[in-house]
């Protein structure tokens, strides 16, 4: 192999520069998953609008639904699964129970790198700290 | 598949007269349908809210009070730019509330004299016909002309089409507004802010219609003068704003241009 050195430093600079999006994350792999803190509020009140797994898994498409139909088709209640009647906000509903949001909201979607753009504009409830 | 040149140029002929004559392709297939799309169709069914403003009860005091409070509960900022100021309702002199009845020989009472403007609500909104995104739209229930702030692009084609300037722009983010004007924003805590690059207008307080209450501008002008605006359904013949309209001779914003307006003025 003619200039056989030069070859390889290429190629360990071309696979540096490929790995360049785990580069922010190196080091820590075994980072746990943050469990979303609850409130004391949140605590007592034992459930969401929803069951907790359900909550977990789909709650970006409810808060979807929620903001298409409450904005658009003029409907702000909700009726959850359990027939308990809910207004339908995050600003009121969901944040007047979960009122910790760098503690229930943030520090998983950072986790996951989402960047949901609810605060841009609805205002999130002052943190004790 | 195999195809002659004389096929290829037939279908290539009869497909350019097509897309020439696009319109006529259109009136041979479902007539009239076109027309019907291009002209305003009224959208409201049922409910269709309205507003009086009667200046013979009207004065500063009341106007500044509105406006207070609905800047108050939606979160709109003060900024100095006049270019760049948020409103959803403000005021506005007589020549300019009312170009075209202008002329050179005003009566007394309304020389120099404000008036209370707010989006009109129209009937045939212009704003909502040209939004690409659906951001803003006639709500069928009541009229209301609404706003989609997820949606909203910031093309600004829908303050262009406005002929009442109902609408502004966020030209920066109204969070990081000027503190000296606003000591204390965001002022409602129950209602979002808008971010930076949205055009925001009067909603007619539609989050408040929707828990049964009135508008607040509405609610504040009656507490210090009875009857200085009206809200009703234009709809409900019986209602107590048909029953203003009946008695009293009323003007609207520019009524020739065919937008309908439904904030109606007793003068």
């Amino acid at each position: 192999m003619y200039d056989g050195w030069k070859i390889i430093v290429g190629l360990v600079i071309g696979v540096c520069v490929l790995l360049y999006p785990f580069w922010p994350s190196a080091g820590k792999w075994d980072a746990k998953v943050p469990e979303p803190e609850l409130t004391a509020r949140a605590k007592e009140a034992k459930e969401c609008v929803e069951p907790k797994s359900y909550i977990r898994t789909e709650h970006m498409k409810l808060l979807d639904e929620w903001r298409q139909e409450a904005v658009r088709d003029a409907n702000r209640i909700y009726k959850s699964s359990t027939g308990k009647i809910y207004d339908k906000s995050l600003q009121n509903t969901c944040m007047e129970c979960h009122s910790n949001k760098s503690k229930f909201c943030d520090q998983c979607h950072n986790y996951t790198g989402i960047d949901p753009f609810c605060w841009d504009c609805h205002i999130e409830p002052k943190e004790k700290t | 598949m195999a195809m002659n040149r004389r096929e290829f140029l037939k279908i290539a002929g009869f497909s350019t007269l097509l897309g020439l004559g696009g319109k006529a392709a259109f009136e041979l297939l479902a007539p009239g349908e076109i027309e019907a799309a291009m002209e305003g169709i009224p959208l409201t069914a049922g409910k269709k809210w309205g507003m009086v403003v009667d200046m013979t009860k009207m004065d500063e005091r009341i106007m500044d009070e509105a406006i207070k409070v609905c800047h108050r509960i939606h979160n709109v900022p003060k900024v100095e730019n006049t270019k760049q100021e948020l409103k959803w309702i403000w005021k506005e002199t007589y020549e300019h509330t009312f170009p075209g009845q202008h002329h050179e020989y005003p009566a007394e009472a309304y020389h120099g004299r404000n008036f209370l403007l707010l989006c009109n609500h129209c009937t045939n909104p212009p704003c909502c016909r040209v939004c690409p995104t659906a951001a803003t739209w006639k709500r069928e229930q009541d009229g209301v002309v609404m706003m989609d702030q997820h949606r909203c692009i910031g093309c600004r084609f829908c303050m262009a089409a406005c002929p009442f300037g109902a609408r502004s722009f966020n030209y920066g983010d109204p969070r990081k507004a000027p503190e000296e004007l606003n000591p204390e924003f965001p002022t409602d805590m129950t209602y979002p802010t808008r971010s930076r690059g949205v055009v925001e207008k009067c909603n007619l307080c539609a989050e408040r219609l929707a828990k049964g209450q009135i508008p607040a501008c509405v609610e504040v002008a009656n507490k210090i003068k009875k009857g200085a605006l009206t809200f009703g359904d234009l709809a409900d013949k019986d209602s107590e704003i048909r029953e203003l309209l009946r008695e009293h001779y009323t003007i609207r914003r520019k009524p020739e241009l065919g937008t309908g307006p439904n904030v109606y003025y007793i003068i």
